[in-house]
C-alpha cells in the first residue's frame, strides 16, 4: 500500500484508502512526542524548504517540528526574506529552489493552484500547506486524525462546519475528505460567506446556526479572517458573534459527547466563546498535536525512494 | 514459469519445545527476573514475546513484562524502497533505562533488523543489557551480530525464503522454506 502520487496536492485526488493509510501512519508517529528522544533517524539526509509565501506561524511551525522529529533538514523561505518581492516569477523561484537539491518543497501560496504548478514544472516533491481558498490537505487529515481518535470512525457521523467558507481552503479540504469516508457535512455561515456549488460538493447548506448544529457529532468553528473581510461581507463582528458564534446554548443543541473543533487561532468572543473553547468538549489542542503527527507520516509516506523500483515485501 | 516447493521444518510441537527451552536457558542466564523485560519485534516477533513471558511466568512465578517495538522508522534502506512499510505502534510499558531487555524476533538473517531494533531501543533509554532471542537462525550475516537464544539452527541458501507462520498471526503454528526455482535472492525481499 502506498500513495499514488509523489505529491500532497490536496484531498481531492486521494482515494479513501489512501487517507486512511496516513491516518494509520500517523497513529505510528503520534508516541514519538511522548519520549524522551523526539526524534527518529528516518528522514536523515532528506532536505526539505518550507516556502511560505503567505503569513503562516503555527502550520510552518508543525511542519519544521514534524521535520526535525524526522531527521530531515530544513530550511524556511518566507514571503520577506524571498525574492518574489523582488519580482522573481514562481517558476524562476523554483529552479532556484531545486538547484539546492531539495527532496520536498512545503509550499503555502496566496493563488489556488500554485503548488500544482511546482508539481508540474519541477522534480521535487511538493506538499501544499495552503493554496489560496482552494485546500489545505494536512489541515483536513489532522482533523480527521482528530475526530477518528475521538470518534473511531467517519461513517454515520454528522459534521458541522460554521463560519467563513468562501475563504476556507480548510472548509473544501475537509469536505472532500470527510464525504469521501461516509460522514455527513453540513456547513453554515452567512449568505455572504457561503459560495454557492457546495452542494455538489456532497455537503448540506443552510444560513441558520441552529439547524447546522442540532444533532452534530462534530462542531468546526472557522476563523473569521479580517485581512479577507475587506468587502463588508457582514455589518458588525458583533452582529457576525450572535448570529454565528458558538456559544455553550448552542452547543446543547449538539450530540451529547459532540467536539469541537477549530483549525486556529481562534477570535474569542467572535466564532466561539472563550468557554466553548476552553470546556470538555473542545479538542483544540488535540488538534495541534495531530498536525506533528500527521506531517510525519506525511513525509515518511512520500519520502519513498526510486518509485519506479519494484514495492517491498514487508 | 517459477515453480514453488514448501518443505515444513519446524511444527507446532517443537515450536512450543523450542520456545520451553529459551525460557529455560533465560532463567538460568538471568537469575533475577525482576529487572528483566520483553520486547517483541513487529509482527511477530510480538506473539512470540508473549508466548516467552507466559512460559517464564509458569516457570518462576512470575512473567516479565512485554513491549512491542517497530522498526521501519530505523530500517537502512528507505530511501531505497518504493513504499514505505505501514508504520505501527511502538510500546514498551516498563522503564527500559537500566533494565535488561530481551528482543524477540522470529527469524535472524542478515542481522539488519535488529541493528535496526537496537538503535531504536537505545532512543527509548539507556538499557543495562540487551540480549536477543530469536525462534529461527537461518545464516546469512551481512553485520557482525549473533542471538543469545536460538529456537533452531537452519542452514538455508540465500534464495530460500523461510516464512514463521503463527496461529496469533496466521492461524496456524509452523516454520517452512520456501523454495522458488528462478526466484530473487532472498534477501532483497526481506531486507532488513
Amino acid at each position: 500500500m502506498r500513495l499514488e502520487s509523489p505529491h500532497l496536492l490536496g484531498i481531492e485526488p486521494l482515494t479513501p484508502g489512501e487517507i486512511t493509510l496516513i491516518l494509520d501512519t500517523a497513529e505510528g508517529f503520534s508516541d514519538i512526542a511522548e519520549r524522551e528522544i523526539k526524534k527518529v533517524p528516518t528522514l536523515r539526509g532528506k532536505t526539505v524548504v518550507n516556502f511560505f509565501v503567505e503569513p503562516s506561524t503555527r502550520t510552518r511551525s508543525s511542519f519544521e517540528l514534524a521535520e526535525k522529529r524526522l531527521s530531515a533538514d530544513s530550511l524556511n523561505f518566507s514571503t520577506s526574506t524571498s525574492s518574489l518581492v523582488k519580482g522573481e516569477t514562481l517558476l524562476d523561484t523554483l529552479r532556484n529552489l531545486e538547484a539546492m537539491s531539495p527532496d520536498f518543497i512545503v509550499l503555502r501560496h496566496s493563488e489556488a493552484g500554485a503548488p500544482h504548478f511546482l508539481a508540474k514544472h519541477g522534480r521535487t516533491s511538493i506538499v501544499n500547506a495552503g493554496d489560496g481558498a482552494h485546500e489545505h490537505p494536512t489541515q483536513a487529515l489532522l482533523d480527521a486524525f482528530t475526530i477518528r481518535g475521538k470518534k473511531g470512525r467517519f461513517a454515520g457521523l454528522k459534521v458541522a462546519i460554521i463560519g467563513d467558507i468562501l475563504h476556507s481552503r480548510v472548509a473544501r479540504s475537509n469536505i472532500w475528505l470527510l464525504t469521501k469516508m461516509g460522514a455527513t457535512v453540513v456547513v453554515c455561515g452567512p449568505p455572504t460567506l457561503l459560495p454557492r456549488g457546495l452542494d455538489r460538493l456532497g455537503a448540506g447548506v443552510t444560513h441558520r446556526m441552529d439547524e447546522a448544529v442540532e444533532g452534530a457529532d462534530v462542531v468546526m468553528m472557522l476563523r473569521i479572517q479580517h485581512e479577507r473581510m475587506k468587502g463588508g461581507f457582514f455589518p458588525t463582528l458583533r452582529e457576525y458573534a450572535t448570529f454565528y458564534g458558538l456559544n455553550a446554548q448552542r452547543m446543547k443543541r449538539a450530540a451529547k459527547d459532540a467536539i469541537v473543533m477549530h483549525p486556529g487561532p481562534i477570535n474569542r468572543g467572535v466564532e466561539i466563546m472563550g468557554d466553548v473553547a476552553d470546556g470538555e468538549a473542545s479538542v483544540i489542542l488535540d488538534q495541534v498535536r495531530s498536525g506533528v503527527a500527521v506531517r510525519m507520516a506525511v513525509l515518511y509516506l512520500l519520502a519513498g525512494g526510486d518509485r519506479e523500483a519494484a514495492p517491498s515485501e514487508r | 514459469m517459477s515453480t514453488t516447493t514448501r518443505i515444513r521444518v519446524l511444527d507446532a510441537p517443537s515450536i512450543d519445545r523450542s520456545l520451553t527451552r529459551i525460557a529455560h536457558e533465560i532463567l538460568e542466564r538471568n537469575k533475577d527476573l525482576r529487572s528483566v523485560g520483553l520486547v517483541g519485534v513487529q509482527t511477530r516477533g510480538v506473539p512470540l514475546a508473549r508466548r516467552l513471558a507466559q512460559r517464564l511466568g509458569v516457570i518462576d512465578g512470575q512473567a516479565p513484562p512485554v513491549g512491542v517495538l517497530d522498526i521501519n522508522l530505523y530500517r537502512d534502506d528507505l530511501s531505497r524502497i518504493s513504499d514505505h512499510p505501514i508504520l505501527r505502534r511502538t510500546e514498551i510499558p516498563y522503564r527500559v533505562d537500566d533494565s535488561i531487555v530481551i528482543l524477540v524476533d522470529d527469524v535472524l538473517f542478515t542481522g539488519r533488523t535488529v541493528r535496526a531494533a537496537l538503535d531504536a531501543l537505545m532512543d527509548l533509554g539507556r538499557p543495562r543489557q540487551i540480549q536477543l532471542a530469536v525462534l529461527v537462525d537461518r545464516g546469512h550475516r551481512e553485520l557482525p551480530v549473533r542471538a543469545d537464544f536460538v529456537g533452531k539452527n537452519l542452514p538455508t541458501a540465500e534464495t530460500e525464503r523461510v516464512d514463521v507462520r503463527l496461529t496469533e498471526t496466521d492461524g496456524e503454528d509452523e516454520v517452512v522454506i520456501v523454495r522458488v526455482e528462478g526466484g530473487k535472492d532472498a534477501r532483497e525481499e526481506e531486507r532488513p
